[in-house]
């Protein structure tokens, strides 16, 4: 095995670990600073200038509380549930493509850590089994309010996750590639997928906030009903991660929702720059669209109110799914004239 | 490490969990361990370069199947109270069937291990995608078309039993 690749590969997986904890430790910070902007107060300035240690002293304080597990909870699956939220929002981003390739050392290293020809399915997998960290936590609590969350859950991920699975598929037909990676490259500069696909988009968008459980569609964890749904008996650390994984899997929708709709690393006029400036140039780039991407997943937490748990699933299976059919079967046809498989 | 020696440890925990679920007392365990047994079978198939069904298998089989399963032992809420008491001869009846069963088997794989030694693909990317899907829309396309009108017709029967019925007005 060539050592070079695996050291490279090592790296770039430890920093993108980092990466993932410390965006998702300081988007805590900014939601938290965002709120108080939208609902005009001044929000966390305590600790450090401007409150700027604040994700430090919660974690601090995470840990050093009673670490409790309720009488007669399945101890062993209590553990598992939080650590399978977590693991789940972490592995997503292995098959995320960060930058152009840098070349260092005299060798090319692409910033993806793998490159597998399923990339686009491979987060759908990975999607789709993070709702059993939620199901497991929820039933191993053995509360009533847990389980109700549980089972809210589980029933939300599975109606948002065939809407959304339809319009990647679109995405898909437009690129002709599963792999994350032809799909950036197909919209080069500034062909973006948006400018094509906009009802894709928002029901991407939509999908995407009901499967990271983020308002308004957190009636899995909704306190005015639930008390806190399936972490109610939760505490210390495991709540931690809980709460840590939602906003790793906001990181990470934001990104995958970047690479779909707006072009990745692609920015206008990156034909001029070559090497490692692009590379550096390009990285920026698709942060900027990630930070952006997530500050409009806050803004909308702090603007619209929860839906009722009918609405949503009327939302879900009425007209999220049939709108992306109808979008698929169109982009279909007009994909079949480009190609000339259709004539008149 | 070998192919052949990660191909037999795996296939060695697959068989594992597979016991697991059968030996679990708890119904909920028994399904967490089936999906375990599943994400080991999709190991088994990246091993042969099968990255597509590998993936297919956890989309539809650990991540949505086994949801519902989960899902409805969750709102049945199982227990030892619940339990259906079963009368010992069913248990001795069943006990001599999967016997007879086990010894069909047996006779039916006992010359099957001679013939297939590992059967390894000789292309080594055919189970990607590209291949697949182009088996499956030139080489396989009827057999494809037939169990997808399957599949709408399991769907239309789902729906039909999934609604409510009228009521009868005279």
């Amino acid at each position: 095995m060539d050592t070079g690749l695996l050291i490279e590969k090592i790296i770039l997986a430890t920093l993108l670990f980092v990466v993932s904890l410390g965006i998702a430790a300081y988007s805590t910070y900014f939601e938290r600073k965002l709120a108080a902007w939208i609902q005009d107060r001044v929000g966390p300035d305590r600790a450090g200038p401007f409150g700027i240690l604040q994700p430090i002293a919660d974690g601090v304080k995470m840990f050093m509380k009673e670490d409790f597990t309720p009488t007669n909870a399945d101890k062993w699956l209590f553990i598992l549930g939080p650590g399978i939220a977590m693991f789940t929002a972490l592995m997503t981003s292995a098959v995320v493509p960060w930058g152009t390739d840098v070349s260092l050392f005299g060798r090319t290293i692409a910033l993806q850590v793998a490159d597998v020809n399923i990339g686009i399915l491979f987060i759908f997998g990975i999607i789709s089994i993070g709702v059993y960290g939620i199901m497991i936590g929820g039933w191993a609590s053995n509360n009533k309010y847990s389980r109700f969350g549980a089972i809210r859950a589980s029933s939300q991920m599975i109606s948002y996750e065939l809407a959304m699975g339809i319009s990647a598929i679109t995405i898909i037909m437009m690129s002709g590639s599963l792999g994350l990676n032809d799909i950036v490259k197909a919209q080069h500069g500034m062909n973006w997928n948006i400018f094509y696909q906009p009802v894709c988009f928002i029901v991407f968008f939509v999908c995407a906030l009901a499967e990271t459980n983020r308002a308004p569609f957190d009636l899995p964890e909704c306190e005015s009903e639930l008390i806190g749904g399936y972490h109610t008996e939760y505490s210390s650390m495991k709540l931690g991660l809980f709460l840590f994984a939602e906003y790793v899997g906001m990181f990470v929708s934001s990104a995958v929702i970047a690479i779909l709709f707006f072009g990745g690393y692609n920015f206008p006029g990156m034909d001029s720059f070559s090497g490692n400036t692009l590379a550096i140039l390009s990285v920026v780039a698709f942060f900027t669209k990630i930070f952006v991407l997530i500050f409009i997943f806050m803004w909308i937490r702090w603007t619209i109110p929860r839906f009722r748990f009918d609405q949503l699933m009327h939302l879900g299976w009425k007209v999220l799914i049939p709108l992306s059919i109808i979008n698929m079967l169109l982009t279909g046809i007009v994909i079949a004239f480009n190609e000339g498989w259709i004539k008149f | 490490m070998s192919i052949e020696l990660l191909t037999l440890i795996i296939g060695g925990l697959t068989i594992g969990a597979a016991l697991m679920v059968v030996i679990s007392k708890h119904p909920i365990r028994s399904v967490l361990f089936l999906i375990v047994t599943f994400f080991l079978i999709s190991s088994l198939y990246i091993l042969m370069n099968a990255q597509f069904l590998a993936i297919v298998n956890i989309i539809v089989y650990a991540g949505a199947i086994m949801v519902l399963f989960l899902f409805v032992l969750m709102l049945l809420n199982l227990n030892k109270e619940s339990e259906p008491n079963t009368p010992k001869i069913v248990l001795i009846s069943s006990v001599v069937a999967s016997g007879i069963l086990l010894l069909v088997l047996i006779a039916a794989f006992k010359d099957s291990i001679h013939l297939s030694h590992v059967h390894l693909p000789t292309e080594k990317n055919i189970g990607l995608v590209k291949n697949l899907g182009d088996l499956l829309f030139h080489k396989y396309i009827v057999p494809f078309e037939v169990s997808s009108i399957l599949f709408i017709a399991s769907m239309v029967g789902a729906i039909l039993l999934a609604k409510r019925e009228k009521p009868i007005i005279d």
